[in-house]
């Protein structure tokens, strides 16, 4: 860990004003994931902005009957939320499979998104990577890449966004609002984070200068049939080797609306809106589960380790659809 | 009338210091002046450092020095050493030269008057390597395979019986299958840690993490040239060991020289990361091939285990050596080879070699059943071995059959459907699998000493290790009930090397071992007691034999007429004795050569798979462990609960991942490196049946430490093949090879 | 961009970062500690206020055992600077008991043998602690899953559910959910 200077913001104009005039800075809330890399050196900002005392801290209701949830507020708090597990599990769900307790407790909503990869090269300094250092090399694509993606894959990275709670973000299509000293932004979820293509060490869109101030979620939680599937090695506190986070809005057997979004297949959470057409007006059906679950890795390329991924990640989309659709029904 | 504590189901009497966070480690005792020690580990798996530039470490303000094979000049030993748990070849010393012999070999020791400072440092060692090819992989090594020179402390290779070969040929039924096996690491919570203190006469007291004292103090001595009297090595307290802390770690060698060196207290602790550059259980590829006749009788063994080691130690395993003794059978062969491979040298891990052959064996036995369409469970019954056929001598006690029995009594055996994916609950596919497990369960040599004070407390002391096992307080048990004492008047001492001497806690043979010494040193002081309580002016026990007297509740007793009593503090106070001592060094009864000592066990495990997913659950696994004579019924579960858990951890999750490109473990985190967390455990029992030994060692003790491993991966993976149809060879049995 | 930040070669090193006077009300007492902005708690309960019951097993929020209870709430500290805790409350396993009296769950672990080397034992009991408070878990189950994050390499898990269930019961008395 490098000899780094420490202060705190009060405001999100200071904390702005600090990062954009400083290079060398980053913030810091949770740390859960900034002080594991920066133990192993992966990343050695000369100087932390404490914003945990900023008024981010709050979940409250939208105008438009959409939930903001503050950036600052814990993972734990955020799933235990009345208004979250009532109006949005699948959300809950999702959060509760990740991490640890303790870690829920410490990490915030803001830094979730911000999370990046557990690439075991990415965190080896004695290997060589991209995302770490541009042009040094990829040496997941040729190494051991059980938990690397099979979509959106390039030349470059492999790697994969290893959060949960981001894959029911991008299935119900949240949006990520910003600021910085342009002014307020929102980011729908969906182009939040990246795939790698030729910069594989950026991984999303928000600005050197601009900070999270919340996550807000549009008004439709999809709470009558959802789903989130989380496989992994072993039965807790591991990462996703694939995860699907399923959401169904239905008229008697038939599906109105599907959402869709796989967690430990890409760079970020997978969303494929023309399977998602695919379902509407189906019934909910395992052939045409599968149907859909076949278009979503119609182009998935696995790697040495991690071929088994695309017929996980098919079942896997499948049993999620079917446990969101049995939902609430006589078995 | 006697004092019982021996077979009760007592409370750790480490408990309470454990639970409020008391209990201190080797990296925790409070020391002025302390030095940190951070380690900095080789990026390269094989080659020479060329060049080591710590100057930018050193501008670090705190720094204090970096030490390298450049400047760690080492004295010339006079003192001869040999490692109670060594290998024959070449012990690695840090900084001996400028080689490089595996990935996160320390090649550099940071100072400095924080942790923080030190590990800032350390990330600004720049080291250049003149690299050369290695060679991690041992399937490509096996070419070059070879008869290893043996470990004076295993025993030999047995040799073989009959003619397998031949018998294999003209068998019914046969099956001859290749299993694999990951390198595994022992990943105890505590990484290592030592906390050398030089003192102001120049002596050093070493706070250490090891099973062995005596066996640090050993090697601390002969490297760097110290008498005994002169460097004591401390260890009241062990996160865990499970074999990795039997031999001296790198870090107490660098504590040390750094703490002479500067001549202050000097702490060295790994990360977790620097635990993967530690020692493992190796890599196995073995071949089983069995035969038999169509009812089953077995004709014909031959087991084949390669197994890797590094360049510059022979390390060896029993993996071949359990399958000529577990089954009857009149033609065997087996064989064991070592690959080098450019890594650190592997250790001895929970059931070093057993973990394995039994996972070949019993895995193929399970095959040989589907193939003979018999019963697993009625296979091995067919083919129990009433005497151990590799030294021709009588069990000492086998109380196998009855494991079998009531372990399968417990799981509900009988329901079980042979054809695989036969049975269904809420979706998943439900298999049970079984598996014989055996280990060794012999009696080492060790000394203890008591001392009874007037006002009736009790310290018994030997140099031995208590790493989770429980050793406080079967041997406080054992002195308590020996010298009729109440416990809570005990106290037993180990961890200390100038405590009596004992070996490295290992091998489950502690108890059996450092448990008669215990008792021989009580009945020292009893009997001392006994003469002193006999000068009495008429004393009550005038005329008593020492036979007729027994010790119970601060008493000497007649047993024949026990109004006959003399208070322990009376007969030491009529000679104005403030304490009574007692030492005794017990060792093996020559008649054990007569008999095979071993424990043995029954495992059964039911497991669930989700078809679709591959995922593998297990919801129950049953025990049944023929132990002797159980001291303590409640750490003694506790022992084989952790067996059982460590094979959950062997069957399905646990591999240490080798990149070859780099010869370098990758997953060295616990993150990525996983053991079983909570989840995975479900229903978990465990039965010790009766078995009575009178051979095996004065107390009819048997070690639990490890048998609790030995046969649950294979256990697992035949219900994951009674479930599923599948039959997976490779460990860990992870989803991916179930889709 | 964001996530180039902070990848670049170290810095000289001239000067190291000063240190920052904090507060901790530490097992119900105040403590005043001067510490670097590197200093995670964990560190500094260990190593500059000798409080070695908490315990590093890994140092990177992978094993648990450093467990603490922050203002009530479970987390790690290994994973939290302490400079950014100026103030907060903090409960070691040190403070769990009261004198010599020990804490329900303290005594559960003993009675049901739910530890072997004890290394991940403070951890486990703190971290029982904030999930009793927490009051998420109702069966056993839940009791292992929201458990999984202190791993014991021991392979206690059986007892350590049995002790937490011990402590849970309504019997026990003093032990709010």
């Amino acid at each position: 860990m490098n000899n780094f200077s420490y202060t705190r913001a009060g405001d999100v104009a200071t904390a702005v004003r600090e990062v954009s005039g400083d290079d060398a800075a980053v913030f810091i809330a949770g740390g859960t994931n900034l002080i594991d890399l920066m133990k192993e050196n992966v990343t050695r900002p000369g100087r932390l902005i404490d914003i945990t005392r900023l008024p981010l801290a709050r979940i409250e209701e939208l105008p438009d009957g959409g939930l903001r949830l503050g950036a600052l507020v814990t993972n734990a708090d955020t799933a235990y939320n009345e208004q979250v597990e009532r109006r949005y599990p699948l959300l809950a769900r999702a959060i509760l499979a990740g991490a640890s307790a303790q870690l829920r407790n410490m990490a915030t909503n803001g830094g979730n998104l911000m999370q990046r990869t557990r690439c075991l090269y990415f965190y080896d300094r004695a290997t060589p990577c991209n995302k770490r250092d541009p042009g040094a090399g990829c040496s997941a694509a040729d190494g051991f890449n059980r938990m690397h993606a099979i979509l959106g894959a390039s030349e470059q990275c492999i790697a994969v966004h290893p959060s949960d709670m981001c894959v029911a973000l991008a299935a119900l299509d949240a949006q990520v609002q910003v600021t910085g000293p342009r002014g307020d932004r929102t980011i729908p979820f969906g182009e939040f984070h990246r795939l790698p293509g030729d910069t594989p060490q950026i991984d999303n869109t928000l600005r050197s200068d601009e900070i999270i101030t919340a996550i807000d979620l549009p008004p439709r939680g999809f709470a009558d049939h959802y789903a989130y599937l989380k496989v992994r090695d072993r039965t807790s506190y591991a990462f996703a080797l694939v995860s699907v986070a399923a959401a169904l809005d239905m008229k008697g057997d038939t599906v109105v609306e599907a959402r869709l979004a796989l967690g430990g297949v890409a760079h970020k959470p997978w969303r494929d809106m023309h399977a998602e057409e695919m379902l509407k007006g189906l019934s909910v059906t395992k052939d045409h589960f599968e149907a859909v679950a076949s278009e979503i890795v119609r182009e998935a390329r696995g790697f040495a380790d991690n071929s088994f991924k695309i017929v996980l990640a098919q079942r896997a989309i499948v049993r999620a659809l079917q446990h969101a659709a049995a939902m609430g029904r006589q078995s | 009338m006697t004092t019982t504590y021996i077979g009760e189901a007592t409370s750790r009497v480490d408990g309470r210091a454990k639970v409020t966070g008391r209990a201190k480690y080797a990296g925790e005792p409070d020391i002025a002046n302390l030095v940190y020690g951070y380690v900095v580990g080789a990026t390269v798996a094989r080659g020479t450092i060329t060049a080591i530039d710590a100057t930018e470490a050193l501008s670090v303000p705190g720094v204090l020095t970096v030490l390298t094979h450049e400047n760690s000049p080492l004295p010339v030993s006079r003192r001869s050493y040999i490692d109670e748990a060594g290998s024959p070849g070449e012990t690695f010393i840090p900084f001996r030269d400028n080689r490089v012999r595996f990935s996160q070999q320390p090649i550099a020791l940071v100072l400095a008057d924080t942790f923080e400072r030190a590990r800032y440092a350390a990330s600004l060692v720049r080291v250049e390597y003149d690299q050369e090819t290695h060679l991690t992989d041992l399937e490509a090594a096996l070419t070059d395979a070879y008869d290893p020179p043996w470990r004076v402390l295993l025993p030999p290779i047995p040799g073989p019986r009959g003619n397998a070969e031949k018998a294999l040929a003209a068998s019914a039924a046969r099956v001859d299958v290749k299993y694999g096996a990951p390198a595994e690491h022992h990943n105890p919570m505590e990484p290592y840690a030592s906390t050398a203190v030089w003192e102001e006469n120049g002596t050093l007291t070493v706070y250490d993490k090891t099973q062995g004292v005596k066996n640090v103090q050993g090697f601390l001595c002969s490297q760097f040239d110290y008498d005994d009297d002169e460097l004591r090595v401390l260890s009241p307290y062990v996160g865990g060991g499970f074999g990795s802390g039997l031999r001296p770690q790198y870090q107490v060698f660098l504590a040390v020289l750094a703490a002479r060196e500067l001549k202050r207290p000097v702490k060295v602790t790994l990360t977790r990361q620097q635990m993967f550059g530690l020692c493992y259980r190796p890599f196995a590829i073995q071949r089983v091939a069995l035969g038999a006749s169509s009812d089953g009788t077995l004709n014909a063994l031959i087991h084949d285990a390669v197994q890797n080691t590094s360049r510059y130690e022979h390390y060896c395993e029993s993996t071949v050596h359990w399958s000529p003794l577990l089954y009857k059978c009149d033609n065997v062969t087996v064989s064991f080879k070592l690959a080098q491979l450019d890594l650190t040298a592997p250790a001895d891990m929970r059931a070093p070699g057993a973990a394995w052959g039994l996972f070949a064996l019993e895995s193929a036995m399970d095959e040989l059943a589907v193939e003979l369409e018999i019963d697993p469970l009625e296979l091995r019954l067919r083919n129990h071995a009433e005497t151990d056929q590799v030294r021709n001598v009588p069990f000492s006690s086998k109380a196998l059959r009855d494991c079998y029995t009531q372990g399968a009594e417990r799981v509900g055996w009988s329901r079980r459907k042979p054809e695989p994916r036969a049975v269904r609950k809420d979706g998943a596919l439900v298999g049970l699998g079984m598996a014989s497990g055996v280990w060794e369960s012999p009696q080492l040599m060790a000394s203890a000493s008591a001392v009874l004070t007037l006002d009736g407390a009790l310290t018994v002391s030997s140099a031995t290790a208590d790493i989770g096992t429980g050793t406080y307080t079967i041997m406080a048990q054992i002195a308590a009930e020996t010298l009729g004492l109440p416990l809570n008047q005990v106290t037993f001492k180990l961890g200390d090397s100038s405590l009596p001497r004992a070996p490295v806690e290992g091998g489950s043979f502690t108890a059996a071992t450092v448990g008669p010494a215990v008792q021989a040193a009580c009945l020292k002081v009893r009997d001392q007691l006994f003469g002193l309580a006999q000068r009495i002016p008429n004393s009550p026990l005038a005329g008593v034999t020492s036979d007729e007297v027994v010790a119970d509740d601060g008493h000497l007793r007649s047993r024949k007429d026990p109004s006959r009593a003399v208070s322990f503090a009376d007969a030491m106070q009529n000679s104005m004795v403030n304490e009574v001592e007692g030492t005794a060094t017990t060792g093996p009864d020559p008649k054990q050569q007569g008999y095979g000592t071993y424990t043995h066990s029954a495992v059964f495990a039911e497991v669930h798979v989700d078809e679709a997913l591959g995922t593998i659950r297990v919801p129950r696994m049953v025990s049944a462990l023929a132990a002797g004579r159980v001291l303590n019924p409640k750490t003694a579960r506790s022992q084989v609960l952790g067996g059982l858990v460590w094979g959950i951890g062997m069957a399905l999750e646990e591999e240490s991942v080798i990149d070859h490109k780099f010869g370098r473990f990758m997953n060295h985190s616990l993150g990525e490196y996983h053991v079983p967390v909570n989840a995975d455990v479900h229903d978990l029992e465990v039965i010790f049946v009766d078995e009575r030994d009178d051979v095996v060692n004065p107390l009819g003790a048997k070690g639990l430490g490890e048998i609790g491993l030995v046969g649950v991966a294979a256990a697992i993976a035949n219900a994951v093949y009674n479930a599923t149809g599948k039959r997976i060879r490779d460990l860990p049995i992870t989803l991916d090879k179930l889709l | 961009m964001r996530t180039a930040r902070g990848t670049g070669s170290a810095q000289p090193t001239s000067a190291l970062a000063p240190t920052n006077a904090i507060t901790l009300h530490l097992n119900g007492a105040p403590v005043k500690l001067d510490v670097a902005p590197w200093t995670t708690l964990l560190d500094a309960l260990r190593e500059y206020l000798h409080l070695t019951g908490t315990k590093k097993g890994c140092d990177h929020g992978q094993c648990g055992a450093c467990t603490v209870l922050m203002d009530g709430k479970r987390v790690l500290s290994c994973l939290t600077l302490a400079i950014m805790k100026d103030g907060a409350t903090v409960t070691t396993i040190e403070g769990l008991s009261t004198g010599e009296t020990l804490h329900p769950v303290q005594q559960a672990f003993i009675d049901q043998d739910a530890f072997q080397c004890g290394y991940c034992t403070p951890g486990q009991i703190c971290s029982a602690v904030g999930m009793m408070a927490e009051g998420h878990a109702h069966t056993a189950d839940d009791i292992r899953e929201l458990m999984s994050g202190n791993i014991c390499r021991c392979g206690a898990y059986s007892n350590i559910v049995a002790a937490i269930q011990q402590a849970m019961r309504p019997s026990e008395g003093s032990v709010k959910p």
